[in-house]
């Protein structure tokens, strides 16, 4: 589903004279209409298409009336683009800053994928202003927020941008009264490791199997158990999914029984009913329980799909190793581990996660080690991933340690660059230095691997932990937990700098509305995972706040990576 | 506000003219021309100090900005299929489908009321609507005038062709945009000239400004626009100073794909790495196998690191051997002579396939080839120096797959010095039977494998899960595990030969059991 679907259907966009629908493809138009509007992401490739097809119709002798529509903004590369082109003055166009879409109650996507690659890999800060924009739009909405805070590169310019905004337009929101209390923005780069673990609660394996695009997703007929496939929207609409949607996996299966002996129950009931009685039920209940059968059917066959897909792939082997990765435990172990899952040639994504895991929590991996997996993984998937792993090492996801330095060297290193001012503003050149994970010691002083002895009941979780077995508590939503606590990062210091710093707070003086104090806004630039949506609801439900989760893009570690 | 757009020279000749003033002059004497120029251009009959005059028309203007802009964006910039101005997406889908009348005298309505309306309604010229029209090069053809036209008649003040104008008008197009005004304009998406900031240090000024507004897009168009006039080498220079605009510059490049300028900056900087991992990236995007083939040939000398060096290299031989394989063995399979291509008809090419692939491909193909051959496995092994882990796990998916049991054998059986065989993997016995498992190996097979497990609970796991009875009952004999033998015969079939042999073990007085 696109994002386009969740705001108008075919019919919508009929009702106001589109005569059809295209997708932008590396074909000649088919249309015969003689005007042609094209909706389209900023990105060069789109606009060459169009430029593409614009400049057949002019060799055909073909005139038509060309709009684009640039959503959610146009960059000055697609008119550089237009005017070599040669199209230049052939099309009008227009901006569309569509650029919140909330796929739930608490969920706001900013559907940019891109955003990741474009900043963290190149460096790019073209989409800063969108984010800054669409906080401003917040902003607006919502009243003035009262407290920001973030850590990261990224976020700090966000926030410096988006207060310029906010200045330049502070008349029309003085005397709204805010609805958001805290603001805290978050870079994908502070925290890899949440986003590479497989993820083990409902929502989050639902993705990492059947990708939910849009907050929709196709179950296959190995789900829906018929000849087609059936697009299902996840959200608390849906009454079943919303119950599970946050639990761990092995929790799903006894609330699914629970839920269909329910159900069972209710259907039962009819049986000494009166007609009167039976009337109300027909007409009243039935459609309600019908729906529910249905949507009960479908997670069914969605965890039973789930369980076959997991059981084949060895998934408890899986676990074990990226837990002993997380607590840092017979790492030989899982070094041979990742080796032969890179010999058996399963899927690059998974072996290049758990590489990129072991690389960040062990801090880089020795050079003996990253040769040989490196030409190993090279071998297997072949040489081209010379690149990839480039690109990794650039990100800090995989990198190879620099011998004979020690951690302690490393970590005044890094200290050094970043409280000197000078050295800051060459940060860019030393930002894979900087970002060099030191994972071990922010785990240890967040205690983010829980100590408890004996078994974690998944079923009443105690911490955050449990959207990972209760082996890991997710970094970004700890940091969250941490910094709202204190209400900044007063006795975090340590942390932060080890995170790579660029840590800020603001608060407004502005008198607070005790209601809006209850209200955060996360702000994760790079992309969520449903695993930390899960752990800042659970956050929530302990706390007696509310979290709305603002995201450049849900992702996962596969389309971390493939990106 | 937006009024103020600098208004170019009209004629080309003009344009013509204030570049060869820059050519032909000496660093002096540019600056006296320069200043002089501009301090004419401000020279009013009726007025006597020309610089508080336009500080003044500045701050005016900049505080009317905000109240001027949405006019303007409306203006010059949202047309709408019929060529009228809308406001928004919304208002444009309205007007496409209906009367687009109504509107448009609203607006008219509006920009009556606005007292400033005479700014608005000054005409513009239209090169001054696009920022294209702002990237446009000096090499246009028909912008440059020969050298004697342009030295006839370069009389200083023409080059301020507004100074006729009424006082009024001409200060609504001064062009005194600020280098943070420029880019606060650029940032909200709107038309504004660069083109009047020629000196180098108001280029890194604007530079800097747009920087430090942390907006990529803005960054970027001011690298268009210092891309277009500035030497490659001032250019380079500048922005090895500069990381972030230096990232973007190399984002913008790769993005419309100026490959030759990339790489030139790369050498510039003296990334060699970069470089040479650039260059190889074009691999990807040749299709033809030779072509690519010869392509990485030019890759082989380029200034990798030592250990990438011999992935490029090897990357070469492999496409090459590929390339021999798949012309040798497209000719076998057509023939038709061949039994194993006959039995199992490939799938796909061979071509540009990993080696682990290739090497099983070899395996299943050629793999009693001597070592000579180029499609040989051994002769793979040897050239990619693949580990024996990697070769005895390819090789058995290989084999397995045509049910060469014999074959699988010989993979694990070593001779010692004295003649006596072993069974011996790399790989550990576990994966092996694993494997053998998945290409439904029979029950035979896979017993003698399970017995080669060393350890025995992972022994017992196996023989259970594959249903492999006779290791399963010996193992519980041997641990002497009467309780679990126990267990075990309810699992198997009523009246089989597993039960009797379980019995059997279970009355035995030879036995000491253990529980």
């Amino acid at each position: 589903m696109s994002p386009l679907d969740r705001i108008a259907n075919v019919s919508i966009l009929k009702q106001h004279d589109v005569h059809k629908l295209y997708k932008l493809e590396k074909k000649p138009a088919r249309s015969s209409s003689d005007q042609l509007c094209f909706l389209l992401r900023p990105r060069l490739a789109s606009v060459r298409l169009v430029a593409e097809l614009i400049n057949a119709d002019k060799a055909a002798g073909r005139a038509r009336k060309y709009k684009i529509i640039f959503s959610p903004q146009k960059f000055y590369t697609c008119e550089l683009v237009l005017e070599e082109e040669g199209i230049y003055g052939d099309v009008t166009w227009d901006e569309w800053s569509f650029s919140l879409l909330p796929l739930d109650n608490d969920i706001i996507s900013m559907e940019l994928p891109e955003f990741f690659r474009d900043y963290f890999l190149e460096g790019d800060q073209r989409w800063i202003n969108t984010v800054a924009q669409a906080l401003q739009l917040m902003n607006s909405l919502f009243g003035p927020f009262t407290e920001t805070y973030g850590i990261g590169r990224c976020a700090k310019m966000v926030h410096e941008l988006w207060r310029d905004k906010a200045e330049e337009s502070e008349v029309d929101n003085m005397d709204r009264k805010p609805e958001i209390g805290h603001v805290f923005l978050i870079d994908r780069d502070v925290d890899y490791v949440t986003a590479l673990c497989s993820q083990v609660v409902y929502e989050g394996l639902v993705d990492d199997t059947f990708r939910i695009k849009c907050g929709s997703v196709d179950f296959g007929p190995d789900v829906t158990s018929s000849d087609r496939s059936i697009k299902v929207l996840l959200n608390s609409q849906d009454k079943v999914f919303s119950e599970i949607r946050n639990e761990h996996f092995s929790n799903v299966f006894g609330l699914l029984s629970q839920k269909a002996r329910n159900l069972q129950a209710q259907y039962d009931r009819r049986r000494g009913m009166d007609i009167k009685q039976m009337k109300n039920f027909v007409s009243q209940e039935l459609k309600g329980l019908k729906q529910e059968h249905r949507l009960l059917s479908l997670h069914i066959g969605a965890c039973e799909s789930i369980m076959k897909k997991k059981t084949r792939q060895d998934f408890q082997e899986l676990l074990k190793t990226e837990h002993a990765l997380l607590e840092g435990f017979d790492i030989r172990e899982s070094i041979n581990f990742i080796e032969e899952h890179i010999d058996r040639q399963v899927t690059p994504i998974e072996s290049l996660r758990i590489l990129c895991l072991l690389s960040i929590t062990e801090n880089g991996l020795s050079p003996k080690d990253y040769r040989s997996l490196k030409t190993q993984y090279m071998q297997s998937y072949g040489p081209e991933h010379l690149l990839t792993f480039h690109n990794l090492k650039y990100l800090g996801l995989l990198t190879e340690q620099v011998s004979g330095e020690t951690l302690t060297a490393m970590e005044n290193k890094v200290s050094k660059l970043v409280t000197d001012k000078a050295a800051e503003k060459l940060s860019d050149a030393f930002s894979s230095l900087a970002r060099k994970n030191n994972f071990r010691a922010i785990s240890k002083k967040l205690g983010l691997i829980p100590r408890g002895n004996g078994e974690y009941d998944l079923k009443v979780p105690l911490d955050m932990a449990y959207v990972f077995s209760g082996a890991y508590v997710p970094l970004s939503c700890k940091i969250m937990e941490q910094v709202l606590e204190r209400r900044g990062w007063l006795g975090l210091e340590e942390v932060a700098r080890l995170l790579g710093g660029h840590e800020f707070v603001t608060a407004a003086e502005e008198p607070r509305s005790p209601a809006s104090q209850q209200v955060i806004l996360a702000v994760f630039l790079g992309g969520c995972t449903f695993s930390e949506v899960a752990a800042l609801r659970f956050l929530g439900r302990e706390r007696g706040l509310r979290f709305i989760i603002l995201t450049t893009a849900i992702t996962n570690s596969a389309r971390l990576l493939e990106s | 506000g937006p009024l103020l757009q600098s208004e170019r020279p009209s004629t080309p000749g003009a344009r013509a003219r204030s570049g060869l003033g820059l050519m032909n002059r000496t660093k002096g004497d540019e600056e006296e021309y320069w200043n002089s120029s501009k301090f004419k251009a401000f020279t009013f009959d009726d007025e006597d100090d020309e610089l508080s005059q336009l500080k003044e028309s500045k701050r005016a203007v900049n505080s009317l900005r905000d109240f001027v802009d949405d006019e303007d964006d409306d203006d010059l910039e949202r047309v709408n299929w019929s060529g009228e101005p809308v406001g928004s997406i919304s208002w444009s889908i309205k007007e496409t489908a209906g009367n687009s009348g109504s509107s448009q005298e609203g607006r008219e309505q509006l920009k009556s009321r606005n007292s400033f309306s005479t700014y608005t309604q000054l005409p513009k010229p239209a090169s001054t609507y696009s920022l294209s029209s702002f990237f446009r090069g000096r090499t246009r053809p028909g912008s440059f005038q020969s050298l004697s036209d342009a030295l006839s008649d370069v009389p200083p003040k023409s080059y301020a062709p507004e100074l006729g104008r009424p006082k009024g008008e001409y200060r609504d197009y001064s062009n005194d945009w600020s280098p943070s005004d420029t880019v606060r304009r650029l940032r909200k998406g709107k038309v504004c000239s660069l083109e009047r900031f020629r000196s180098l240090q108001d280029k890194l000024q604007l530079l800097e400004e747009a920087v430090s507004m942390h907006d990529g897009n803005v960054i970027t168009a001011v690298l268009i626009f210092l891309k277009r006039t500035l030497s490659k080498e001032i250019l380079f220079r500048e922005l090895e100073v500069r990381q972030v605009a230096l990232r973007h510059l190399i984002h913008f490049l790769k993005e419309i794909g100026d490959q030759k300028l990339l790489l030139d900056l790369f050498r510039f900087l003296d990334r060699t790495e970069e470089l040479a991992l650039s260059h190889y990236r074009e691999h990807l995007n040749i299709q033809d196998p030779e072509k690519r083939k010869e392509f990485l040939k030019t890759c082989i000398g380029l200034p990798f690191s030592a250990e990438d060096s011999a992935h490029i290299q090897d990357h070469y031989t492999l496409l090459e051997r590929q390339i021999i394989i798949e012309a040798n063995d497209r000719h076998l399979e057509s023939a038709g002579q061949t039994e194993i291509f006959r039995k199992h008809p490939r799938k796909a090419s061979i071509l540009n396939m990993p080696l682990v692939t290739t090497l099983f491909y070899s395996c299943f193909y050629h793999y009693t080839e001597a070592e000579g051959t180029f499609s040989s496995p051994v002769n793979l092994k040897k050239t990619f120096k693949i580990p024996d882990k990697q070769y005895v796990l390819t090789a058995l998916a290989a084999r397995a797959k045509l049910r060469a049991w014999h074959d699988v054998d010989a993979l694990f059986t070593t001779k010692n010095w004295l003649g006596y065989t072993k069974k011996r993997a790399p790989i550990g016995f576990h994966r092996v039977v694993e494997i053998l498992h998945k290409n439904s190996a029979p029950v035979q097979i896979l017993q003698e494998y399970i017995n080669l497990v060393e350890d025995v609970d992972t022994k017992l796991n196996l023989a259970t899960k594959f249903k492999c009875h006779d290791v399963v009952i010996d193992t519980c004999r041997d641990l002497k595990d009467r309780q679990q033998l126990l267990a075990y015969r309810s699992k198997v079939d009523k009246g089989s030969a597993e039960e009797e042999k379980i019995d059997a073990i279970l009355n035995s007085s030879q036995i000491r059991w253990k529980n």
